[in-house]
C-alpha cells in the first residue's frame, strides 16, 4: 500500500514537473523577446570572435585594422547593461529546453553570474588593446577571453547534447 | 557422498584461493623509478596533461587556486559518488608518499597502505605513464601549495564498500597496451600518449561495458553522461568533422570552429590543455584524426 502511494505521489510529481515547461507559444511575449535579444547578443559575440580566431587560426591573414574593429566590437558589447536580458523565468527548466539553455542557477548564484560578465569585459578590454600589434599579440589576448565564456557556460548553460 | 562433499569442499577453497590471488592489490617495482631524477617543470605538463586538477583542485577553484590540490570535486557514477581528496603535499593529502607510493597509485591503483583504490582515479589510462614523467610528476607535486583540508569519504553503497572487488574489475578491464597500435606518424605517438595515458579522454568520451570498464572498440565513440542528463560528444573522426587546427585551436581557447564556447567539463579540460605547447595540442588533433572512421 504504501509502495502505491509512493507510486502516485512519484507520477503526480513527474506530471508536475512536465507540465512545468510552458510552450513557447503560451509564453510572455516580453520574456521571449528577452531571451531572443540575448541570443543575437550571443551570435554577435561569436561574429566578432570568429574574424579574430579565423586570423589566429591562420585561416584569413592577419589585418590589423579588421582586427582591431572586431575586438572593438566585442568590447562594446561586453560593456552593454544586459539587465533586461535576464528576466526570472526565462531560464530553461520554464521555458523549455527548445527556446533556451539558459539553467535556473544563474538567478540562484547571489550575484555570481555578474562576477564572470565583469571577468568576460576585462577579457575583451584586454584583446581590444592588444588586437590591433600583430598576430602574435593577438592569439595571446584570444585565450583569457575563451576561459570567460567558458566560465559562464561551464556552470550557467545547459550542457550540449551532441 | 562424504567423497563428494570434499571434493565440493576442496573445489571451493581452490575457487577462494584463486579469487584471492587474482584480486590482491599489485602494486609496481619500485626500482624502476630509482634511478631517476625527476624535473618540477616538465612535470608541470604531466599534471596539466594528467588533468589533476579538474578533480583535486577545490570546486569552483580558478586560476592560482587551481594549484592547491584540496579535493572535494563529487563525481557521479552509477556505482556510487566518488569524492576527490586532498593530494597536496601536507599531512592531510599526500605529503608523505614517496615516489614509489605516488607510482601505486597511478599506474596500478593500489594505495601505500596496498588497498585497491577505485577506477575514479584513472589509473585504466595513468599506467601507460612512463616512468621519467611520474617521478617529473611527483617533484613538481611537492612544489604546490598544502591544505589542511580533510579528505572526505567516498559515498558508495554495498557491495562496492569491498575494496577486494576493484581486483575482480581489474582482472576484467585493464587490457595491456594501447588501443591505437600503430599510430602512423610520430606526431600521432604523441598524441596517443597524451590522449590514451595522461590526457584519459576515454574515460569520458568512450562508453563502457556493464561493469564499468571501457569498452575499446568502441573506442571514442560517445557514450552516456554518467553524472547527469545528456550525452558525451563521439571524438572519432567518423563523427567529429573538425580539422585538426580547429580541435588544437578548441583546447587552446575552448572555441569551437563556430565560435560558439566549451561548455561543462570540457571547460576545466580547456584550461588544462591551454598550459600544453601548441606542438602538444596538435599530436592530439593528429592522434584524434588518425582513428579509424575517417
Amino acid at each position: 500500500m504504501k509502495t502505491g502511494i509512493t507510486l502516485i505521489g512519484g507520477l503526480l510529481a513527474a506530471g508536475v514537473i512536465a507540465t512545468t515547461a510552458i510552450s513557447q507559444n503560451d509564453a510572455d511575449p516580453a520574456i521571449m523577446a528577452a531571451v531572443k535579444a540575448r541570443q543575437a547578443h550571443m551570435q554577435l559575440n561569436a561574429f566578432n570572435i570568429g574574424v579574430l580566431g579565423a586570423m589566429a587560426k591562420g585561416e584569413i591573414p592577419y589585418d590589423a585594422e579588421v582586427a582591431s574593429a572586431a575586438a572593438g566590437n566585442l568590447a562594446a558589447l561586453s560593456q552593454m547593461n544586459e539587465a533586461r536580458y535576464w528576466p526570472p523565468g526565462s531560464d530553461n527548466v520554464t521555458l523549455g529546453d527548445e527556446a533556451t539553455e539558459a539553467l535556473p542557477v544563474i538567478w540562484e548564484d547571489g550575484g555570481k553570474v555578474m562576477e564572470k560578465a565583469m571577468a568576460m569585459a576585462e577579457a575583451a578590454a584586454g584583446l581590444n588593446e592588444v588586437a590591433g600589434g600583430g598576430l602574435d599579440a593577438l592569439r595571446a589576448g584570444m585565450g583569457p577571453v575563451g576561459k570567460a565564456c567558458g566560465g559562464c557556460h561551464e556552470t550557467y548553460r545547459k550542457k550540449s547534447e551532441n | 557422498m562424504a567423497k563428494l562433499l570434499r571434493y565440493m569442499v576442496v573445489l571451493a577453497l581452490l575457487g577462494g584461493a584463486a579469487f584471492w590471488w587474482l584480486t590482491r592489490p599489485v602494486g609496481v617495482d619500485a626500482a624502476r623509478f630509482a634511478d631517476l631524477t625527476g624535473d618540477a617543470t616538465r612535470g608541470e605538463t604531466v599534471f596539466w596533461a594528467g588533468g589533476c586538477a579538474s578533480c583535486h583542485a577545490a570546486p569552483e577553484a580558478t586560476d592560482e587556486a587551481r594549484l592547491v590540490l584540496s579535493g572535494g570535486y563529487r563525481m557521479v557514477s552509477p556505482f556510487g559518488t566518488f569524492l576527490a581528496p586532498n593530494i597536496s603535499p601536507s599531512p592531510q593529502g599526500i605529503g608523505g608518499w614517496s615516489t614509489a607510493d605516488l607510482a601505486g597509485a597511478l599506474l596500478a591503483g593500489v594505495s601505500p597502505e596496498g588497498q585497491h583504490l577505485y577506477p575514479a582515479l584513472p589509473y585504466a589510462a595513468y599506467r601507460n605513464m612512463t616512468a621519467q614523467d611520474l617521478v617529473d610528476l611527483k617533484t613538481f607535486l611537492d612544489t604546490l601549495p598544502p591544505s589542511d583540508v580533510a579528505s572526505l569519504p567516498h559515498e558508495v553503497g554495498f557491495p562496492f564498500t569491498l575494496r577486494r572487488g576493484i581486483g575482480l574489475w581489474k582482472w576484467l578491464n585493464l587490457p595491456e597496451g594501447w588501443v591505437m597500435g600503430d599510430p602512423p606518424s610520430p606526431e600521432a605517438e604523441r598524441g596517443r600518449y597524451l590522449v590514451e595515458a595522461l590526457g584519459h579522454c576515454g574515460e569520458c568520451h568512450t562508453p563502457r561495458n556493464i561493469t564499468g570498464g571501457l569498452d575499446r572498440g568502441r573506442w571514442m565513440q560517445g557514450a552516456p553522461n554518467p553524472s547527469g542528463k545528456g550525452k558525451i560528444p563521439a571524438i572519432h573522426p567518423a563523427e567529429l568533422t573538425w580539422s585538426a587546427t580547429d580541435i588544437a585551436y578548441y583546447l587552446e581557447t575552448g572555441f569551437t570552429p563556430e565560435f560558439d564556447s566549451a561548455g561543462g567539463s570540457m571547460t576545466s579540460v580547456v584550461r588544462n590543455m591551454a598550459h600544453l605547447t601548441p606542438e602538444d595540442r596538435g599530436a592530439i588533433a593528429a592522434y584524434l584524426k588518425a582513428l579509424p572512421g575517417g
